[in-house]
């Protein structure tokens, strides 16, 4: 029925129609044209991988190449959405977003609750995480958790093609600062996209997959290695229910304790660092609010505290795989007092 | 002697089918069938369904096991006298065996959507069995309910195609159609329907119509009577004055799995029938730009108040074209009006998916 298009396709989509819709909607970054006095449409690079390749010849005046500068460009994205534009800005890796902490933590994320409701403040950065590109330590961080700490940020970190357009469009119409996150492994993975505008609302989960043996909460990329390893439990006679946050603030956390309080066990699948990560919070949330539904001990599988390492044998290990999620699984499922 | 071997095949329910899982057998070998028996009941992706025989005869063998997903088309059981030898039935068992080995099944095509333009607006449409040639020119054209679309008409759709040329429609608002519904009232709605004739070039054509889509048919019936041959209306609204008023607003204004999926289960007899694919597909729906303004637009022209606002039987009273009304007996979304003749079936409010082959019975077409 539905056309299938890629995750960078669905982002591309989601950019065109609303550029398409608001003449506010402005997009800049690093190569999002392709380069001061390419042509746009033909050469344009389009981004590092290519997203907003083909915007700046349907939209020309509102596709702006930006200097290597983050700080500057984050913060005029962040001044022209006060302003009354609603600027998509490309801040290439989350990994480079140290550089302006202060125009995200202490002026976007702030500007509504100082100024007492009377400012909005509609901006959207969109960014590129998670390992697996052999990008090294510096081009392959989680550090989603960091954004998702900052009240009046919102944090969306879609898992497939269908979530990515529907999160994106939600993001540019929303009046708060989005910070939108999306995994570099994910672009060229496809699925059913409806080809008319759609938006998906923040903090609502996905059940990838209905089970009542376990619940799985995996975030990003993860949630197809948990749907794997889901699917290989099954075999086993363990039906695992997949739950995919897709915002991780907010955070649906009413869907998660549902499932939980139904089938007992929580297993929680991250790639980020587990210090004070997406997957420490989720489990005391849930510990808090459910204990006395849990049949054994929450499990997490994150990466290592480590940084992301650069010699590929050692990334395949630090990111989260299948097996491990299995093991996790199996822990719980097992577990006897 | 083998053409003396008819199959029992795994049914095509809905555009999108490919496989489907028989879930349980009512039948057993060497039990006789009659036309319209319920076989098995089958599962796919978004509902689960039971299989009537669409032959009589012996029942020889079973050859799809419970439980595995078979592609449409596959060889579930085989009929034949019982003359036929065991070896012959043995051999028709091993070729649809390596016809599902060989892959060869389920690859057909998707029949295509197409779209119409009618007063300015983009209509979705499938049609089914426009080959057959014998419906003497006059089609039978579907017309989903509120929040419903083409593909509600799954189970009835295809049967319907082997004698007619078969029309399902989106109406405005609804499923690919475009989303602007205009004021959202009977007559625009009416209206689609009777552009839509125009479009597919249909002089007049049967038309069937599910809870406001009966409506929408009693009204392009009474605006238009020589373009209609005969009017089904399933559930129809505006025939009395009771309505689950909390479902229809309800099904307007959820945003979510949690909100949206109880209110799904009234809909049908048995709740089961409310898969994970239904409630996902309905959101994914719901999410799309206009649909949220559409849905409540339309639930004005279905509602006075708590009460239903149309009246369909006095849009009928100057209709003679030969009207049919199918309920289900367990509809609590529209309930069963009193005074009314009508043909009553074992079914929800969706009574063509739980009911299929019963209200297929009752069509007079």
């Amino acid at each position: 029925m539905a056309r299938s298009i890629s995750y960078r396709e669905a982002i591309n989509e989601a950019l065109a129609q609303e550029m398409e819709r608001d003449s506010r909607v402005v997009v800049f970054g690093e190569d999002n044209v392709g380069g001061t006095g390419a042509p746009g449409d033909i050469d344009a690079w389009g981004g590092v991988l290519g997203v907003t390749k083909g915007l700046y010849g349907k939209f020309p005046g509102r596709v702006m190449d930006t200097p290597i500068s983050e700080s500057a460009f984050i913060g005029a994205a962040i001044g022209a959405a006060t302003g009354g534009l609603r600027p998509v800005a490309e801040l290439m890796f989350i990994d480079f977003m140290g550089v302006c902490f202060d125009q995200i933590f202490n002026q976007a994320a702030k500007f509504r609750y100082m100024f007492g409701g009377n400012a909005v403040t509609p901006v959207v950065i969109r960014t590129m995480w998670g390992a697996g590109l052999r990008a090294a330590a510096q081009h392959s961080q989680s550090l989603l958790s960091v954004f998702t700490h900052i009240p009046g940020l919102k944090v969306a970190a879609p898992s497939n093609p269908y979530d990515a357009k529907g999160l994106l469009i939600a993001s540019i119409r929303d009046d708060d600062p989005v910070i939108f996150a999306e995994h570099k492994m994910l672009y060229d993975t496809t699925g059913e996209v409806p080809e008319e505008s759609y938006s998906i609302p923040f903090g609502e989960a996905n059940v990838a997959r209905d089970g009542g043996d376990v619940t799985i909460v995996a975030i990003g990329r993860m949630v197809n290695t948990a749907l794997e390893a889901a699917a290989e439990l099954a075999g086993s006679g363990v039906e695992a229910e997949v739950i995919d946050p897709r915002t991780t603030s907010p955070l649906d956390l009413d869907t998660i304790l549902e499932s939980v309080e139904n089938t007992g066990r929580l297993v929680v699948v991250d790639e980020s660092n587990p210090r004070c990560s997406l997957a420490s919070d989720i489990s005391a949330s849930v510990a808090q609010e459910a204990f006395g539904a849990l049949l054994a001990p929450i499990q997490l599988v994150t990466g290592p505290h480590t940084p992301v390492p650069f010699a590929d044998s050692l990334e395949d290990l630090f990111i989260p795989d299948v097996p491990k999620i299995v093991g996790a699984v199996k822990t719980a499922v097992d577990w006897s007092k | 002697m083998t053409e003396r071997i008819q199959k029992v095949t795994m049914p095509k329910w809905g555009l999108s089918m490919k496989t489907g899982k028989v879930i349980e057998w009512f039948v057993a070998e060497g039990d006789t069938i009659a036309k319209g028996d319920d076989l098995a009941d089958i599962e796919t992706e978004k509902i689960a369904g039971t299989l009537e025989s669409p032959q009589e005869g012996l029942l020889r063998r079973i050859v799809a096991d419970t439980g595995v997903e078979l592609p449409v088309g596959a060889t579930l059981a085989l009929v034949a006298p019982a003359e036929v030898s065991d070896e012959e039935i043995e051999s028709v068992v091993a070729e649809a065996r390596a016809q599902l080995e060989s892959g060869e099944l389920g690859g057909e095509d998707e029949p295509a959507v197409r779209t119409a333009e009618v007063d300015g607006r983009s209509i979705s449409y499938v049609t089914l069995g426009a080959d057959s040639g014998d419906d003497g020119g006059e089609p039978v054209v579907l017309v989903h309910g509120f929040g419903g679309d083409k593909n509600s008409w799954l189970f009835v759709q295809q049967p319907l195609s082997e004698s007619h040329t078969v029309h399902a429609l989106d109406l405005p608002g609804h499923g690919q159609s475009g989303k602007d519904v205009g004021d959202g009232s009977l007559d625009t709605l009416a209206g689609t329907v009777l552009g839509f004739l125009d479009a597919v070039g249909a002089a007049r054509a049967h038309l069937v119509g599910h809870s406001l889509g009966g409506a929408v048919v009693a009204a392009a019936a009474a605006r238009a009577p020589d373009r209609v041959a005969s009017l089904t209306l399933l559930a129809p609204a505006g025939y009395g004055k009771e309505a689950d008023v909390e479902y229809l607003r309800g099904f307007a204004a959820a945003s979510s799995r949690r909100e949206l999926k109880p209110l799904l289960g009234r809909l049908f007899a048995d709740e089961s029938q409310v898969t994970r694919q239904l409630v996902d597909d309905l959101l994914k729906y719901k999410r799309l730009d206009g649909v949220a303004e559409a849905l409540a637009a339309l639930v004005e022209t279905l509602l006075d108040g708590d009460r239903q606002a149309i009246d369909t039987p006095a849009l009928l009273a100057g209709v003679s074209v030969p009207v049919t009304v199918v309920w289900g007996s367990a509809d609590r979304i529209l309930p069963v009006p009193d005074g009314v003749t009508l043909h009553r079936v074992d079914a929800g409010h969706m009574l063509h998916m739980e009911a299929a082959g019963e209200v297929l019975r009752q069509l007079s077409l």
